[in-house]
């Protein structure tokens, strides 16, 4: 088990948005959370990270407790996060962008990671020193992807990678998270777009509201009544 | 990477060029006592402003303080050269024990501050400034020698110009450096987006904890050369108000700039004075009025600033390679 996430309570002030979540990430998984919005997805992955302070509960990474541990260090011992709105540097270039991504990391290994993210996302490539705020969304999602990439976190965290693009990308994106997946990045995957999650991941949790209340191989999942129901729009959706 | 280091000696081939016509100037009375002092007084300024430059301006740290580090600088050195004498070694001590302590109360005021995102800053060094003024008013209670509310007097007239001008040449290269480093890049990434810069792995207290350290033992640094200028300090030049006279140099000139900070802080001080020459002495009482029109004026005309990110860049000027020479800016 890579990460373990155990009776999670995360508030903003008063207003409790966690109660108590738990789950399990097993290396080489793709993990999928899904839910409506404001169930507490991106809260989740955010207390994952450090960037939000768990009142209780506790959070393993490989065995060490990270619950309480700042950003920079969790992010230092593998952890990547490609946030909501993916939070690309818009006035860098791209280049920049992917430089960042690496600050941490041993400069050693610089060109062969920036190689394999030019690889995998040629397009990047081809804008390296256009500012990222000229991108299109879909390529701002590659960027964000890539810049967490430039890390080889053991364990990716992905919020909505798919948010606000065509389908036609959305299909590209999730072939990209599938593939850094079978080439053993670890994956915890939050969407709104459940069947396209589903459709990749191995494991899923649904949370409503601040709490898990569904979990299971997501291949049950899918097929599960109230899955369908409530997030893949009813019985049509089978493949 | 020849033309680069040939560049280096040409410009600092220059800065003493600068130093040398202006010293002449003076020496020779081509520049009266009165313009002189206010040269002196924008190099001044414009020291303690590269200092906000980087807290503000580079790492996007909103402090409303500024002027109250300044004052810390400037009474702590002041303390020194009127205790124990005032030997050139007397006041270069002073001096870097002005820009120590305004750095050392900046980390203990940052401490618990800086870890909290957003604009916590401002509130907490707008009231820390207003601390800091009544401690100076009564800060006759703790020595005879401080003065006060009645300010401080007898400080030795020791601030020439060669250690004003070499202070702020100091401080710009001490922060070009800083900001052209990746430690420098860092700090950039905490204005631009602070949760960005977490998930990159940039322990982000840490780098604004640095600007915020160096930006104010810069304005320590200013305070010590001021205080030794005018030999009189008195705590109502250390108000709250009078961060907003730096702040509004680091914005006119432009966020992410230090020629923007260079440029407008010795504009603001001699156009300060200009129109004083002009409009008279009760001038000065409209002083915030012209002030925030002026801000308003740039913010429509020109929101970046005067500079924009821009910086000047003497290898860019001579390389001149085409498009190659269109400003890519520190942002």
């Amino acid at each position: 088990m890579i990460l373990q996430v155990e009776d999670l309570y995360v508030a903003y002030g008063n207003i409790e948005a966690l109660h108590g979540v738990s789950l399990e990430v097993n290396e080489g998984e793709i993990v999928t959370l899904i839910g409506a919005n404001g169930a507490g997805k991106s809260t989740t992955l955010r207390a994952i990270s450090g960037l939000n302070r768990p009142r209780s509960g506790a959070i393993r990474f490989q065995g060490a407790d990270i619950t309480r541990a700042p950003a920079h260090k969790i992010v230092a011992m593998g952890i990547g996060h490609v946030p909501e709105g993916r939070r690309v540097f818009p006035d860098m270039s791209v280049r920049e962008n992917l430089e960042l991504g690496a600050y941490i990391a041993s400069p050693a290994r610089f060109h062969q990671n920036l190689a394999e993210v030019f690889e995998r996302f040629p397009r990047l490539k081809e804008r390296e020193n256009q500012r990222a705020s000229t991108l299109s969304g879909g390529e701002q999602q590659m960027l964000a992807l890539g810049r967490a990439m430039m890390l080889q976190p053991k364990l990716l965290l992905l919020d909505e990678p798919s948010m606000g693009l065509a389908p036609r990308l959305v299909q590209e994106i999730f072939e990209i998270v599938a593939e850094l997946n079978r080439r053993g990045t670890t994956i915890l995957l939050v969407e709104q777009n459940a069947a396209m999650a589903l459709s990749i991941a191995h494991r899923a949790y649904v949370l409503e509201t601040g709490r898990v209340v569904l979990s299971g191989p997501a291949a049950e999942l899918r097929s599960h009544p109230a899955v369908r129901e409530a997030y893949l729009g009813g019985a049509a959706h089978a493949d | 990477m020849a033309t680069v280091r040939r560049n280096s000696i040409i410009s600092a081939g220059l800065i003493v060029a600068l130093f040398i016509v202006l010293y002449v100037m003076r020496q020779q009375g081509l520049m009266s006592a009165y313009w002189a002092m206010i040269l002196d007084l924008a190099l001044i300024t414009t020291t303690s402003a590269i200092g906000l430059s980087l807290i503000y301006g580079f790492t996007g740290q909103f402090s409303l303080g500024h002027a109250a580090f300044y004052g810390i600088g400037a009474y702590v050195a002041a303390f020194i050269t009127k205790s124990y004498g005032a030997t050139t070694l007397n006041f270069t001590l002073a001096l870097l024990a002005g820009a120590l302590a305004a750095a050392v109360v900046a980390f203990l005021v940052g401490l618990p501050i800086l870890r909290l995102r957003s604009d916590y800053l401002g509130i907490a060094t707008l009231g820390f400034g207003v601390i800091v003024k009544v401690f100076f008013d009564n800060s006759d209670k703790l020595s005879k020698l401080l003065g006060g509310s009645m300010g401080m007097t007898g400080i030795p007239r020791i601030t020439t110009f060669p250690w004003v001008f070499w202070s702020a040449v100091l401080v710009i290269l001490v922060a070009r450096n800083l900001v052209n480093s990746s430690h420098g890049r860092a700090c950039i990434t905490v204005r631009e987006d602070e949760i960005a810069a977490d998930i990159m792995g940039i322990d982000t207290t840490r780098f604004k904890m640095l600007a915020f350290t160096l930006g104010c033992a810069m304005a320590g640094l200013a305070g010590g050369l001021y205080a030794h200028l005018y030999a009189f300090l008195h705590p109502k030049s250390f108000e709250f108000l009078k961060s907003f006279d730096v702040l509004l140099i680091v914005v006119l000139g432009g966020l992410g700039s230090l020629t923007g900070t260079v440029v407008a802080g010795m504009g603001v001080v001699f156009l300060q004075e200009a129109l004083r020459d002009v409009l008279g002495q009760e001038f000065l009482e409209w002083r915030g009025v012209v002030y925030a029109l002026l801000l308003i004026v740039l913010m429509i005309l020109r929101p970046q600033g005067l500079m924009g990110g821009w910086e000047f860049s003497l290898d860019r000027l001579l390389l001149r390679r085409g498009k190659g020479g269109k400003a890519r800016g520190a942002a």
